[in-house]
């Protein structure tokens, strides 16, 4: 059954962001024939929307306007609210992003309509859509189906691929004024904190340090690591109630969920919560002192010895065969 | 000022996840109060001391969520309700906001405060979805409050970055790990906690009708995710195991 679906396009700090590209291809396969239509909200935007034709959408709607600078709950239901009158769409996919999360389960409301939240897999076939999803923190998966009116989903970044990009592939573009009012949350400053490294949600590597990485300081060659490997570092709920790096770091069961393809786990030792963080990554190296730790049982290559003679040599080592490449 | 705090009790973060008869099974689990309520808690309570009032923590589930509410009631919170929703078929986070919005129908509250997401679940939908059902703003994944007369000035945690953000009351917030550090219960908590009131609402007393709040979605299967082998461990000294790291990584692996 082919379904009209839109999908939102999400920039940070001036630039697309990946799961944009992949919330199309889950677009696509929703569907199934039908038309997609990527949706671009923001203050200065337009320039974004070849770049979402080639890599699978249709249709690009752009709604531009000052008051769409930064996220608000007001502002993006009201932009989408009018989109979603103008295009009757039978589906909407979004990425479970800081924007994408809290856009689609107000807009849900505001539609009266289901919404299936980090969804990791799409099963399509004869009947309706089924989508797998992550719960206790993917310590188990669950496949639901929605099962009456619009088909509103937000994918996990970095689990469903983009489409192919292909620069040939013409794109329609249509601009949309929408007048946004009524701001009842306004966003005075962005204190930026990540310091444009990569989003830990979205890195294809993440170098993650615990307890045994022993201080602040001792994050340093972590850091150098991910940046050879153009991935981010991560941290153990053990290293952030230590104080040697910030809560937002923090991957498990509190803290964040990632599926990075490459997961170097650094003087970590694996409890429970953890692991449901970090345990369905593809490929995971574990770096501990003790051979009987836990996250040995997990890990698809371990080295038993120190974090801190290890990575700088694992830094040296990729940086030379990187540069062979 | 009139604060309400959304709970949900569940699994302790160290259980292990069995699954019988196609279904989470809950035998001999142990229950705390979700992670991120608790912060939620804490700052209601704290919001409470600040500015006076009470503080109301409300919970959609089961009976048995009693337990919890006690807790949060031996923390600090005046007085808990629990709603059943024990015969909801389906019940999904569709389901919740409906009937927390009609509890919340004729209340008077300043501010709302809940976790930005749960642990078993793990959508985050019931915040931003009651404040809309509700006609209220909403800031989710705050990790500060500060309120001043009608006004609140709030620190988002966006992915990282933190948004400055000023919103009027009433206003309903969601928790970031790092808004503050939950108190643990006192012995004399406890003991006044026996004695606060503790309200259990059936649908019926919120005028619903059990099929009214069926959900819109359905679970059609749970199941585990694939056993990892044990991996292999890498032998020699550090240079040599840094070396065949890197060629693992490279030519059998494939992820760099």
């Amino acid at each position: 059954m082919a379904r009209k679906t839109l999908v939102l396009a999400e920039t940070r700090d001036g630039q697309l962001r990946h799961v944009s590209f992949e919330a199309i291809a889950a677009g696509r396969q929703i569907a199934d024939g039908g038309e997609v239509v990527a949706v671009l909200c923001g203050d200065d935007v337009a320039g974004f929307a070849d770049a979402l034709g080639h890599y699978g959408a249709d249709r690009v709607v752009v709604v531009e306007n000052e008051a769409l600078k930064y996220y608000t709950p007001d502002g993006y239901k009201q932009a989408w609210q009018r989109v979603i009158e103008t295009e009757a769409p039978e589906a909407i996919v979004m990425g479970h992003t800081a924007v994408g999360k809290d856009l689609s389960a107000g807009l849900a409301a505001r539609l009266d309509s289901a919404l299936v939240s980090d969804v990791t897999a799409i099963e399509t076939g004869n009947g309706d859509p089924l989508f797998i999803r992550p719960i206790y923190s993917g310590k188990a998966f669950e496949k639901k189906r929605v099962k009456e009116g619009l088909i509103f989903i937000t994918i996990r970044p970095n689990n469903i691929p983009a489409l192919e990009k292909d620069e040939t592939r013409p794109t329609t573009v249509d601009r949309l004024d929408v007048p946004i009012s009524g701001l009842r949350t306004v966003v005075k400053q962005v204190v930026k904190k990540s310091t444009g490294g990569v989003d830990l949600t979205e890195a294809k590597v993440i170098v993650s340090g615990g307890r045994g990485v022993k201080s602040a300081d001792g994050f340093k060659p972590l850091k150098e690591l991910a940046d050879v490997l153009g991935g981010a570092v991560g941290a153990s709920r053990g290293a952030c109630d230590a104080g040697y790096c910030d809560y937002s770091l923090q991957i498990g069961q509190t803290g964040k969920v990632v599926t990075p393809d490459l997961y170097i786990a650094c003087g970590i030792s694996g409890a429970i919560q953890h692991l449901a963080g970090m345990s369905n990554s593809k490929v995971i190296v574990a770096i501990n002192k003790d051979p009987d730790a836990n996250i040995f049982n997990v890990a698809d290559y371990g080295i038993v010895g120190d974090l801190f003679e290890i990575v700088p040599l694992l830094t040296k080592y990729f940086k030379e065969v990187l540069q062979e490449a | 000022m009139n604060v309400y705090v959304l709970m949900k009790r569940t699994f302790d973060t160290e259980e292990k996840i069995v699954i019988e008869n196609g279904r989470i099974s809950d035998d001999g689990v142990n229950f705390i109060i979700n992670p991120y309520d608790e912060f939620a808690i804490e700052e209601a309570i704290r919001l409470r001391d600040a500015h006076g009032g009470e503080v109301t923590v409300v919970t959609v589930g089961a009976e048995d969520a009693e337990k919890e509410l006690r807790t949060a009631l031996a923390m600090g919170c005046n007085r808990a309700v629990l709603i059943n929703n024990e015969d909801v078929e389906d019940g999904d986070q569709w389901s919740t906001a409906e009937i927390l919005a009609a509890y919340f129908k004729d209340k008077e509250f300043d501010v709302i405060l809940g976790g930005n997401v749960s642990n078993d679940n793990g959508t985050g939908q019931i915040g931003p979805r009651l404040a809309e059902k509700l006609g209220i703003p909403h800031v989710s994944t705050i990790v500060k409050i500060e309120i001043d007369g009608n006004k609140a000035t709030l620190e988002r945690d966006a992915e990282g970055d933190i948004e400055i953000i000023e919103a009027s009351l009433p206003l309903l917030v969601t928790a970031q790990q790092g808004l503050n550090e939950p108190r643990y219960p006192s012995l004399p908590g406890i003991m006044k906690a026996k004695k606060k009131p503790l309200e259990v609402l059936e649908l019926d007393d919120l005028d619903l009708d059990e099929d009214d709040v069926s959900g819109r979605t359905e679970t059609v299967e749970v199941f585990l995710p694939p056993e990892k082998g044990a991996g292999r461990i890498l032998e020699g000294d550090p240079d040599t195991q840094a070396r065949e790291l890197v060629r693992l990584l490279r030519n059998e692996a494939k992820v760099i």
